[in-house]
């Protein structure tokens, strides 16, 4: 088997990629700026939907009920799906998608495939693949597209170039499309890709998709996205092929009615996405003549497995815990190491491929709850990361000093003689520390707190010590 | 009322004046504090930070300190909101029938400090007088987890001259999360750098919360930009009488 997920085996750890993230003030204005215009946008939508809170409930009871019957919906889909004319693929692991991916092209002849934005492409690494067997993928969703031109990687899992502003873009479109001359404005942007887009449409005969949601009933696929330039994936070519999460699929059509309610609020803030593409298998003389679709696990069973973190998989993909996620919002996306950022990567990641390459994403987070608080199908957020963390402690990932020092904690506070005994040890040994009345440094892993916070002392009288000659007096 | 005080491990060691403070408030609404001296933990930093089995046993010495109380009074919203969000779940998991009876029996029976006075006691005006401009961080698991609403503001509100102003983004993570500051120093400074920006703009001169977790490094903080506003937990304004002055 061989799961990964993008490059995040590679990545370091979250707090020095963090570091030399926070440096880089244009990057963080960019994510700040974008961040806030959609939580205010998703504020205003979802605010003025009164069932909100019934709907949240209504996506995860579905997502969880197919969950557990994940096996009957997947063979439900493939049975529908061949019906329908479409070619159904199961993909253990990254290597066994590409290779798929790669096999159909090449029996097709094909040297070119047009893509829309999706996140298993990304896990997979099939732009990669794709190359190296001769291939080329060209990215169609303006963000993807933006990061495929620049040699880029994504930051967000909605708005992959977030991280960009207009004026990066027009100085990249300049260079990378040979244009002579380029105006200033979004609307002059998006015209040059247009152009440069609207040929590979029209020329390329294969094209890629993900899929949002997979309907077991019908076996048909649904992307959601707002350029349409997906649609001219879908539509365009000949022959179409699909890589599919296991996790995405859903029971029945009627379904789609809560999650396109929950999932355009949520991404985008808007009422409903721009296009929504849902086909079945193939239709003489409309659309794709070939349909190939891949259901992709890489991971997921073993997820699945895991009862106390397997709503991980309830996840939609809709950002929105990115654009609410306070440190998200300091580091951006590429502080992660991962094509899946912000909260839901810090658990995704770390579940999907081995634990101990991304020991520090549980970590990545102060358990603020705002992704739970957001989230559309009610993923408990804080409580997989505080999860994930025993099993980062379990496995002996925690360093030594932490190890010993949370066993010294809890017998200093296995009882309240031991616990005053240790504050008065604590009063001593900070005379060595102090200064002007205030720690302004602090020793070994503790050194972070001090770098930008002074520590009052522990005082001279602790309260149950207080409380104890009080007692006394009276 | 007899109301035994849960003063938590940091607050005992590090802010005895909060322990003070909430004695003072509730003896002069009339009520009788009780302390129990072999209290220590209610074990949130070991199990924030991936040690489930040292937090269920400091869980299992809460309970059994605290089991017989009629009403346990908690000057610290994240550690109320460790045993709500928590305690029930961990007793399950060790598989002890008794603690998680104990949990569903006592936790109702815990209030986070602004909670006890608002719908435990039925008081909004406890006596106090502050004449200070103070505004309020809304600690997030006061704010997500015990949904304490304009409690803590409610609060403020009834102390006689005490001006209150609203603090921008309030609802935004401070950065401390316990060893989050520690293991994540970088971004959660920059964190904080954003909430002290906040805090400057209300030119309030003192920063109050539930919490003095947060409080500490917030605190921590301005005290090294030697920025003049004081942090204090709601509990020492609540206790003000006027005849002392912030520092």
């Amino acid at each position: 088997m061989s799961v990964h997920v993008g490059a995040a085996a590679e990545a370091p750890a979250f707090p020095a990629a963090a570091k030399d993230l926070l440096g880089n003030q244009q990057l963080r204005r960019n994510v700040r700026y974008a961040t806030e215009v959609i939580r205010n946008k998703r504020a205003k939508v979802v605010g003025e939907t009164p069932d909100w809170q019934e709907l949240r409930e209504a996506g995860r009871r579905i997502k969880d009920h197919v969950l557990r019957h994940l096996d009957e919906y997947l063979e439900q889909f493939e049975r529908a799906c061949t019906r329908a004319g479409g070619h159904v693929h199961w993909a253990r692991d990254a290597d066994e998608a590409n290779r798929i991916v790669i096999d159909i092209v090449k029996r097709l002849g094909g040297t070119e495939i047009i893509k829309v934005k999706t996140m298993t492409s990304d896990e997979v690494r099939l732009n990669a693949a794709l190359e190296a067997a001769g291939i080329a993928p060209y990215e169609t969703d303006l963000a993807d597209m933006i990061i495929q031109l620049g040699h880029d990687k994504p930051s967000h899992i909605v708005v992959p170039a977030l991280h960009k502003n207009k004026t990066e873009i027009r100085r990249l479109f300049l260079e990378k499309m040979k244009l002579s001359e380029l105006g200033e404005t979004a609307e002059d942007l998006a015209a040059a890709a247009r152009r440069y887009l609207r040929e590979k449409f029209l020329r390329v005969p294969i094209g890629f998709s993900g899929g949002n949601f997979a309907i077991a009933e019908s076996g048909s696929v649904c992307v959601v996205e707002s350029e349409g330039n997906g649609r001219m994936c879908v539509t365009l070519p000949r022959v179409l092929i699909s890589l599919v999460g296991i996790e995405k699929i859903v029971p029945s059509f009627q379904d789609l009615e809560v999650f396109l309610q929950l999932l355009g609020r949520s991404a985008t803030g808007e009422r409903m996405n721009p296009y929504n593409s849902i086909w079945t298998g193939v239709t003489p003389g409309d659309g794709p003549e070939e349909f190939h679709v891949i259901l992709l696990d890489n991971g997921r069973t073993t997820v699945l497995s895991d009862s106390e973190s397997r709503e991980t998989l309830d996840c939609i993909r809709c950002g929105a815990c990115l654009n609410i996620c306070p440190v998200y919002r300091q580091t951006g996306g590429h502080a992660y190491g991962s094509i899946y950022a912000g909260p839901i990567g810090a658990i995704l990641t770390p579940q999907l491929q081995s634990m101990e390459h991304s020991q520090s994403l549980p970590y990545a987070s102060s358990l603020c709850g705002a992704c739970y608080e957001v989230c559309p199908v009610k993923i408990n957020i804080p409580e997989i990361l505080i999860h994930l963390r025993a099993k980062v402690v379990e496995a002996g990932g925690a360093p030594l000093m932490e190890r010993l020092g949370m066993k010294a904690a809890a017998l200093a506070l296995s009882d309240g003689e031991r616990l005053e005994t240790a504050q008065s040890l604590a009063r001593l040994a900070q005379k060595l520390l102090m200064n002007d009345g205030v720690i302004h440094k602090l020793p070994g892993m503790l050194a972070g707190w001090t770098a930008s916070r002074d520590l009052e002392p522990v005082p001279k009288e602790s309260f149950r010590e207080w409380w104890a000659k009080r007692e006394k007096q009276s | 009322m007899i109301i035994s005080l849960f003063i938590t491990c940091y607050n005992d060691t590090l802010f005895p004046q909060t322990g003070k403070a909430v004695v003072a408030v509730l003896e002069r609404l009339g009520h009788r504090v009780e302390f129990r001296p072999a209290q220590t933990c209610c074990g949130q930093m070991h199990y924030n930070t991936g040690y489930p089995h040292e937090a269920a046993a400091l869980m299992n010495h809460f309970l059994k300190v605290f089991r017989d109380a009629d009403t346990v009074c908690v000057p610290s919203g994240s550690c109320v909101a460790m045993m709500r969000d928590h305690f029930p779940k961990m007793a399950e998991e060790m598989g002890d029938a008794g603690a998680v009876r104990a949990c569903l029996e006592m936790l109702p029976r815990v209030y986070e400090f602004s909670e006890l006075l608002i719908d435990k006691l039925g008081v909004v005006d406890t006596g106090a007088r502050f004449p200070y401009t103070v505004t309020l961080h809304p600690t997030c698991h006061s704010l997500r987890s015990l949904q304490v609403g304009d409690r803590p503001v409610r609060l403020l509100r009834g102390v006689r001259d005490l001006t209150f102003v609203d603090l921008p983004d309030s609802d935004e993570c401070c950065g401390f999360g316990g060893t989050f500051a520690i293991k994540n120093p970088d971004v959660s400074t920059a964190m904080l750098a954003d909430k002290m920006t906040s805090i400057r703009e209300t030119q309030a001169e003192v920063v109050t919360a539930v919490d003095n977790s947060c409080l500490m490094h917030i605190g921590g903080g301005l005290n090294r930009q030697g920025v003049p506003v004081r942090a204090m937990h709601l509990a020492e304004i609540l206790a003000s009488t006027g005849a002392e002055a912030a520092r």
